[in-house]
């Protein structure tokens, strides 16, 4: 008697009502858990929402009028405030996306086991992953558009297609996030390793990545590290957008590309991390 | 509302030694055991982020700028601007790090000292003795951050050697001010204000560029707080620029290690002997 | 008779060379309460994770509610409620915001969740407590707002681990009165435990587990009278004593049973062996005679006690 009859199931009434009860969640888990997020952040939604307009406010006076003082010449034809502002936009993404996904995944997964509570319903590992990528998103959407606007007030988008450079900083963010959850996702105990993502990770590509700088003015040994930064990509990217630098077309397109392929690579390898994890 | 309550006078001996055991050696000792044991990689690339923060501003930024004017009058190239900055800012984040943060963690959440503190710990030694580790975290980095210095040329004069008492000065200065404001806190958030406070304190302080751009009642505002005087005193020992007004930083400091400790006393015999 | 709601063939889980699951097979009908006994390490919270289809099996066959959970784990999972051995509750949410949130992963109206929160709320005892934090719950009241987390979506099956580990023993009977209540309602319950008091109370039938394997299965009662005797007589001669007066009780009741403490005289007549015992001339510090439990039960089917 070991055949598996799976024949038998259309006729079971109970069979039958689990099929119907799954397909919601099968189709909309994600986003279920993305509800799920945003609920959580009532808590600190004040606090989010000051740091997020006080953040730019505070950095743009620092650097586009204090730093931009050092420089009067400005950089490649622009003033070093238009020259900055896109950098510190992909910056801001980039802050964002690199808290969301290093201790709230291990915490996920350890001293506060929600994933595995969502994974005891019908969601399934992966939509755990992009409905938390669904919340980062929107986050840093938003905390780039506040950043946005302060730079415009500041005078420093001149280029119609400025608003863009919203996505540019956006996609920056999501693709370092990505990037960052496959690997947190693996993490099993915490010996510090956030602490050394930050210091040889997130604070080397905020200084190396043509942010306050162009990257030519490295040496040449350093330069590389701009070019699979995906920050200097996205801030490129932010430049050509916000005031027009000129780079060639297939440049820009690299930029996208880079990005755009650094996300997907980032999100499948999660997903398959968390799948992986949660069946234990 | 029920009679005033009866007002009973503890020895102060007592009360001393509920507070203080004598016992800070034994924090020291555990945190120096647990660094060795679990994190000295952590611990040991701390050293690296300002040292980043050199390569980058100083040499890409600075290849832009070429000399600034301290407020001494003199002209330094940028690197030498910004290197005794970034050893004086490198000092107050270890200090507010380790006297918030983690002060706070070791107090409220980990279970770590709620037995110790019972028996032969008080709450001060766990604190002292946690600001002291830091200190002594602090010197190294210093210490290794002075040597990149030397190799690159930032040390202009002999009076750099000095630079070392200085920054374990400031760094002794924030730790105190930072566990009297972390005795007063009760969550988490609370201390993530500390952390963004510190944001434009880091970028305003003459860190990166002379105050002078900014009108002048920002320039008093910026010269009233504490890292200003950290960086100025710093940099005119680094530079060689020796005056007067580095009694005035020094004196500064001073006073902020005495009302630390004193906020930080008090708020604990509130705390614990109730 | 109903078809069964689970049913595992020689079902197999290991981790590496180990293998925590060895082959085991068991249904379980609708509306039934099934419990897996056994100590630390059984392999019990394992099998329940494949029940609960978010553990996929090395090999065998299971099928829950007529469907494979490595092809269905997400509709088999719409109808079950899980009480997991660790509470993973969302710490960072309120009482009542951890229901509506997860009355949501099933796809389930927010009016209609709402509803069902307060009522659970009111269930689990914890309507007062709606807007606490999880933090600030005692771990009796973590619990119970599990169990509640876990019949939002009205589950076929209720599958609990270790449902009252570590709580005081007020807790627990509330617990079990409210786990009676919904076996009354026709909710199938699978529950593992090492408490045979639990097992006693809360199983129709159960199966004894060790090192992954089924040791015996059937209703408390038919186990007890299946493998030991109605009564035990528990007599203690001091730990240096023990052995050496074990062996002179030789053939005094069906069986003994040496442990470091005392010994164990299995019988139908505890008071009748214990005067056997005087007369050779015996004298334990202490003698109790009770009646057999499942503990009996199992330290006669492996060797060693339940809980250590
Ligand atoms: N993810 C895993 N990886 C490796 N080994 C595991 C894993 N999960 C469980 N085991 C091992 O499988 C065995 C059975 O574990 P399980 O948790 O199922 O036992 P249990 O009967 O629930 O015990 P307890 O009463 O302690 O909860 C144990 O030896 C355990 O160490
Ligand atoms: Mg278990």
């Amino acid at each position: 008697m070991t055949t598996t009859d799976t024949s038998r199931t259309p006729d079971r009434e109970d069979a039958r009502r689990a099929l119907a009860a799954g397909a919601a969640p099968r189709r909309f888990g994600s986003w279920y858990i993305a509800e799920h997020r945003i609920r959580a952040m009532k808590g600190y939604a004040g606090d989010a929402i000051f740091q997020s307009v006080g953040n730019p406010l505070i950095y743009l006076f620092a650097l586009g009028v204090g730093l931009a003082s050092l420089v009067p010449q400005g950089v490649g034809g622009v003033s070093y405030l238009q020259f900055v502002a896109p950098a510190l936009m992909a910056s801001a993404a980039m802050t964002v996306t690199a808290n969301e996904t290093s201790y709230p995944i291990l915490l996920g997964f350890k001293w506060n086991p929600i994933f595995f509570g969502m994974n005891a319903s019908p969601i399934t590992g992966a939509q755990i992953v992009n409905g938390m990528f669904i919340h980062i998103a929107l986050r840093t959407v938003v905390t780039v558009a506040i950043y946005c606007g302060v730079i415009a007030l500041f005078g420093a988008i001149t280029s119609p297609l400025g608003w863009l450079a919203i996505l540019a900083a956006a996609a920056t963010g999501l693709a370092i996030g990505a990037a960052i959850s496959s690997y947190t996702s693996t993490i099993q105990e915490d010996r510090g390793q956030m602490a050394m993502l930050q210091r040889f990770g997130i604070t080397p590509l905020f200084l190396f990545s043509g942010t306050f700088f162009p990257l030519e003015q490295l040496p040449p040994f350093l330069q590389p590290i701009g070019w699979i930064s995906p920050l200097w990509h996205g801030t490129e990217l932010g430049r050509v957008l916000t005031y027009g630098m000129e780079e060639p077309a297939w440049l820009t397109a690299t930029h996208v590309g880079y990005l755009v392929t650094l996300f997907a690579i980032g999100l499948w390898a999660t997903r398959r991390h968390f799948t992986r994890r949660l069946d234990k | 509302m029920t009679a005033a309550s009866p007002t009973t006078s503890a020895p102060l001996t007592r009360q001393r030694s509920a507070l203080y055991a004598g016992n800070t050696g034994a924090v020291i000792h555990r945190g120096l055991l647990a660094t060795r044991s679990t994190n000295y990689l952590v611990v040991l690339s701390g050293f690296f982020e300002p040292v980043f923060y050199l390569l980058s501003l100083g040499i890409g930024f600075g290849a832009l700028v070429g000399t600034v004017q301290t407020s001494t009058g003199q002209e330094v190239p940028y690197a030498a601007f910004i290197a005794p900055a970034l050893l004086a800012v490198s000092a107050m984040n270890g200090a507010v790090y380790d006297s918030t943060w983690n002060v706070f963690f070791k107090l409220n959440y980990s279970k770590l000292y709620q037995g110790m503190l019972t028996t032969s710990l008080g709450p001060l030694d766990v604190a002292l003795g946690e600001i002291l580790l830091a200190l002594l975290r602090g010197a190294m980095y210093a210490v290794g951050f002075m040597v990149v210095m030397q190799l690159f040329g930032l040390n202009l004069a002999w009076t750099a050697l000095l630079a070392l008492p200085a920054v374990l000065l400031i760094a002794f200065g924030f730790a105190s001010l930072g566990m009297a404001i972390t005795s007063y806190m009760k969550t988490f958030q609370q201390i993530e204000w500390v952390t963004f406070i510190m944001l434009p304190m880091f970028l305003f302080s003459a860190t990166f560029y002379p105050i002078t751009v900014y009108p002048e009642p920002i320039q008093w505002l910026i010269q009233a707080l504490p890292l200003w005087h950290g960086v100025e005193l710093v940099r005119g020992l680094t530079t060689g620029a020796l005056s007067g007004m580095m009694l005035v930083h020094v004196g500064y400091y001073l006073v902020m290690i005495a009302i630390g400790i004193v906020f930080t006393t008090n708020r604990l015999r509130a705390l614990f002997l109730k | 008779m109903p078809q069964p709601v689970i049913t595992a063939r020689n079902l197999t889980k290991k981790y590496g060379d180990f293998t925590a699951v060895d082959g085991i097979d068991f249904e379980v009908a609708p509306g039934e309460s099934f419990g897996l006994l056994g100590p630390n390490g059984a392999g019990k919270s394992t099998t329940m994770r494949m029940v609960g289809a978010v553990s996929t099996r090395t090999a065998g066959d299971l099928e829950i509610l007529g469907l494979d959970p490595n092809d269905h784990g997400p509709d088999i999972r719409s109808q079950l409620g899980v009480v997991p051995q660790q509470d993973n509750l969302d710490q960072e949410l309120r009482v009542r915001d951890n229901l509506l949130v997860y009355g949501r992963y099933f796809g389930l109206p927010r009016s209609v969740i709402a509803e069902r929160a307060d009522a659970l709320l009111e269930f689990a005892q914890l309507a007062d407590r709606t807007k606490a934090k999880v933090d600030d719950l005692s771990g009796g009241m973590k619990r119970r707002l599990t169990i509640a987390r876990a019949l939002i979506n009205e589950p076929r099956i209720l599958l609990l681990d270790e449902p009252t580990t570590g709580l005081d023993p007020q807790a627990r009977h509330i617990l079990w009165d409210r786990l009676f209540r919904l076996k009354e309602q026709g909710t199938t319950l699978v529950l593992t435990t090492h408490y045979m008091d639990e097992a006693e109370q809360l199983c129709d039938r159960l199966v004894v587990v060790d090192k992954g394997r089924i040791m015996a299965e059937g209703s408390p009662a038919a186990l007890i009278r299946e493998y030991s005797s109605r009564e035990v007589l528990e007599v203690r001669f001091g730990s240096d004593k023990n052995a050496e007066a074990a062996e002179k009780l030789k053939g005094i009741g069906e069986r003994l049973e040496v442990l470091p403490d005392r010994i164990l005289v299995y019988s139908a007549n505890g008071e009748a062996e214990l005067e056997r015992i005087t007369h050779l001339g015996l004298e334990p510090i202490t003698s109790l005679v009770r009646r057999s439990s499942l503990e009996d039960v199992f330290l006669r089917l492996t060797g060693r006690s339940l809980i250590e």
